[in-house]
This record gives structure tokens, sequence and C-alpha cells, in this order.
């Protein structure tokens, strides 16, 4: 029941000095490469007994006394699908970003635009049966970063999924449809293949949206897939 | 004419970001009132089973600098070698034990801390057992891709020898590098891991 090789193509190489905090945190040695065990077929479980009424609405899960947090509202929702088109269904999807002004909360951000009252920047939710996930959220600004003189991060939010097993743990960042910034970005750019950009670009999803409310984007995951033991002498089974 | 195939590619990885904790362990960035607790600080209850030990380490960059601002995960085995999990098959594993912790690095010193049981042996694919080991998962501002390795212990010598993964590592010198130094404090083995992202004694990193 081996998950299927990353294709490391696809995903950015370790040292991409345009990222300038690459450079000293990229290992310098080649991964030592090995099929998975049991100890990366297997993964930790999360009840839906861990979430909050609220945890999946950054509009609400924050302010205090009913506030809401200002900005463009949006949702964002999409499918934990693996590389064979299987729903993940149980997974823990955890999301994190900016307020609408680009401004994270957080001690060490020190970033002049106005932390929102009524924004804290996180949520979380566990994909239904149809490895479908849902967030409500403002849609976050850009936001400057100190690498190149004039560097700005396009809007996005920051994805951390967990599927079946510790061997499809993934953490990420979405994109918003028609967002210029993307392609002038150094850590979009650590992605050396324009396809595997674009799918981290969210679209538009027109029928998603809300009258009179909010926008919506739809955002897809797909997580390592396995491949069924088929002529493998596996003392443990399938 | 050929079929194609039906495959979706992954999702490419992207960096964790400076803020990652913001969505990992909002209380502990003091963004407070959202969720009770930040998920993963707490491996054992009372009424665990096994050997409590203590882990810990630093991290550090190609510069030796500690990287304070990463987030560690780790996951593994029970004390009789069985993971909580759906995908395990060979037997249910200690209902008092989750397997699996999380915790940012210290922003003082960049070290981190679980509290947690020796794990018992797992089998490699071909039958052959493993050596005890706990998987640790690191990601960053400046990880592309988490990194993945593993912490051995050094008091499990014989075992280690025949580990068919530290087998595999072509630089036996590198070996070491996976493997926690015990001591022992307050009667409980202490085993110290530090991770060095690049360099001199640069961990060995996994493509599992």
């Amino acid at each position: 029941m081996s998950y299927f090789q990353r294709d490391r193509e696809r995903h950015p190489p370790a040292f991409t000095p345009a990222y300038k905090t690459s450079v000293l945190r990229s290992p310098r040695h080649a991964l030592l490469s090995l099929p998975t065990t049991i100890s990366e077929e297997t993964g930790p479980v999360f009840g839906h007994d861990v979430l909050g009424a609220l945890d999946n609405d950054l509009i609400r899960n924050f302010g205090k006394d009913g506030g809401e947090a200002i900005g463009q509202r949006i949702v964002v929702s999409g499918r934990v699908l693996d590389e064979e088109r299987r729903p993940v269904r149980g997974a823990l999807v955890e999301v994190w970003q900016a307020n609408s002004g680009g401004r994270y909360r957080h001690r060490k951000e020190s970033y002049l635009a106005a932390l929102d009252p009524n924004f804290g920047g996180c949520g979380r939710c566990i994909t239904d049966d149809e490895g479908r996930y849902a967030f409500r959220t403002v849609k976050p600004g850009a936001y400057p970063w100190p690498n190149g003189v004039n560097d700005w991060r396009p809007a996005h939010i920051h994805f951390s999924v967990f599927g079946h097993a510790f061997a499809q743990r993934l953490v990420t960042q979405m994109y918003f449809e028609g967002d210029p910034m993307i392609w002038q970005c150094p850590i979009v750019r650590t992605i050396p293949d324009p396809s595997a950009i674009e799918q981290l670009v969210a679209l538009l999803d027109r029928r998603a949206t809300i009258p009179m409310d909010a926008l919506a984007y739809r955002f897809d995951i797909v997580l390592r897939g396995r491949r069924s033991t088929m002529f493998e002498n596996r003392p443990e089974g399938n | 004419m050929t079929l194609p195939l039906d495959y979706l590619p992954e999702s490419p990885s992207q960096t964790a970001g400076p803020y990652v904790h913001i969505g990992t362990n909002p209380n502990w960035v003091e963004i407070t009132g959202v969720w009770r607790d930040d998920l993963g600080l707490v491996l054992v209850g009372p009424e665990t089973r096994g050997e409590r030990i203590l882990v810990e380490g630093v991290v550090t960059d190609g510069a030796g600098a500690p990287v304070r601002d990463a987030l560690v995960e780790i996951w593994q085995a029970d004390a009789a070698g069985l993971y909580p999990s759906p995908a395990e098959t060979r037997g249910r594993a200690d209902p008092h034990f989750s397997g699996w912790g999380r915790q940012p690095l210290s922003a003082e010193d960049g070290s981190f801390r679980f509290e947690t049981v020796r794990p018992g042996s797992v089998p490699y694919p071909d039958g052959r057992p493993q050596a005890p080991h706990i998987t640790v998962w690191i990601v960053a501002r400046g990880i592309n891709v988490g990194l993945h390795t593993r912490l051995y212990f050094a008091d499990e010598a014989m075992a280690n020898a025949a580990d068919p993964l530290l087998n595999r590592i072509p630089e036996p010198e590198r070996r070491a590098t996976l493997v926690a130094e015990r001591s022992e404090r307050d009667g409980r083995a202490v085993f110290r891991f530090d991770i060095r992202l690049q360099g001199e004694r640069e961990t060995v990193f996994l493509d599992m």
C-alpha cells in the first residue's frame, strides 16, 4: 500500500536563492529515497470534536460581541482529493492569512497597515465524505516583505493539510485568479513548473457566491495517492 | 492510440512562512478565544502505557543559528509498536496515546521538547523489524517543502545496526545524525536530537 513517490520536479527545490531565506535553510545533501513504510503510511486522525462552531468562519471567529471582520467577504471551498481522484475524507485543513490590509496578527509582524480588531486570521475544518471543505473569510491584502528591496506577496491564504498518512502531509499557499502579483513573487517562483503554479490559483466560483453577501473561490487540493499492493510479499497485508 | 493515464498531480508545496503559528498554534501567538487548545501539545496522559521519555533539541540553519520560527511535528508508534491510525492493521494501539505531537520552536533559543513514550519496533515492508524511531517533520520560513527525517535512540545500538533505513544511508558517518543522544534527568531518559538543516553534520532528510 505504499504511496506514490513525490514528483520533486513539480515541487519547489529546497535551494531557491531568489527567495533568500532558503539559502541557509536548504540541505546540501540529496534526500535519502526509500519506499514508504508503515511509519509514513499511517497518520493522526482528528475528530469533529476538536472543532468549534466558528472554526471555519474567519469573519466571526475572533471578533468580540458579534463584531465582524472588515474586507471583501469571500467563501473558499473545494475538495481534498488524492492523485487517483479519490476524496480524502476526514482530512484536517488548517488555514491562516493576513487581514484585508495585508497585516498579520503576529508579534513579529511590523507592517504599518492596521490590525483589524475583529480579525484573527486562523481557521480550520475537517473534510466531509466527499472530501469537501469550506471557509468563510475576507480576502487578504497583498503585503510587502524584506526579501528584495520592493517585494510584495500576492494575496494568499496558507493551507496545512493532513491526509490519512504522514506521507501525505502538505503545507501550501492558495492564490487568487487574475492577481498580477502571482507571477512576480519569488516564493511562487520557487515552483519551476508554471502548470504547477496554476494548481495553486483558486478560481472565482460564480455559482458558489452568496447573493448580496460573499464572493466565492474554489480551491481543490491534491494529496499523494497510494498504490494497492498487487504483487508484493507483505506480512501485514493490504 | 493510447489511453491517457488518469492521475491528478499532487498540489505543489509552498513554505509555511514566518507566521505559520497563526494557523497551527494561535493561542501561542496570543490569538486567543478562537479555539481552546492548540493541537498536538500533549501526547501522553496518566494512563498511557510505556516508558516515559523526553525528546528535545534545536533546529539550526547553515550558519549554525537557531531556526526560531520553525514548526516541528512528530509521529510515532506506541510502546507496543502500534500506530494509533485506521491504517494500522496489526492490532489496536494504546487508546491513551495520540502518537502525534506538534510544537513551535522556542522564540528564545529555537528549542523543542516533547514528552512521549519510547516507541516499540515496527516492521519494514519486507517484514524485517525497524529499530524504534520517531518520524520528525519540519516546516519554516525558507523551507519550501517540509523536511522529513527520523529520530533513532542511542541506547538501541543493536537494533540500529540492523535497521533497514539506517543501512541505506550511503555515507556511514551520516547515520549518526539520526541517532539521539541519551542522558537522564529526574530519573527519566532524555534524548537530545539536534537538527542541522545545512552544512557540517547536516541531518539526513528523507524522500519517503
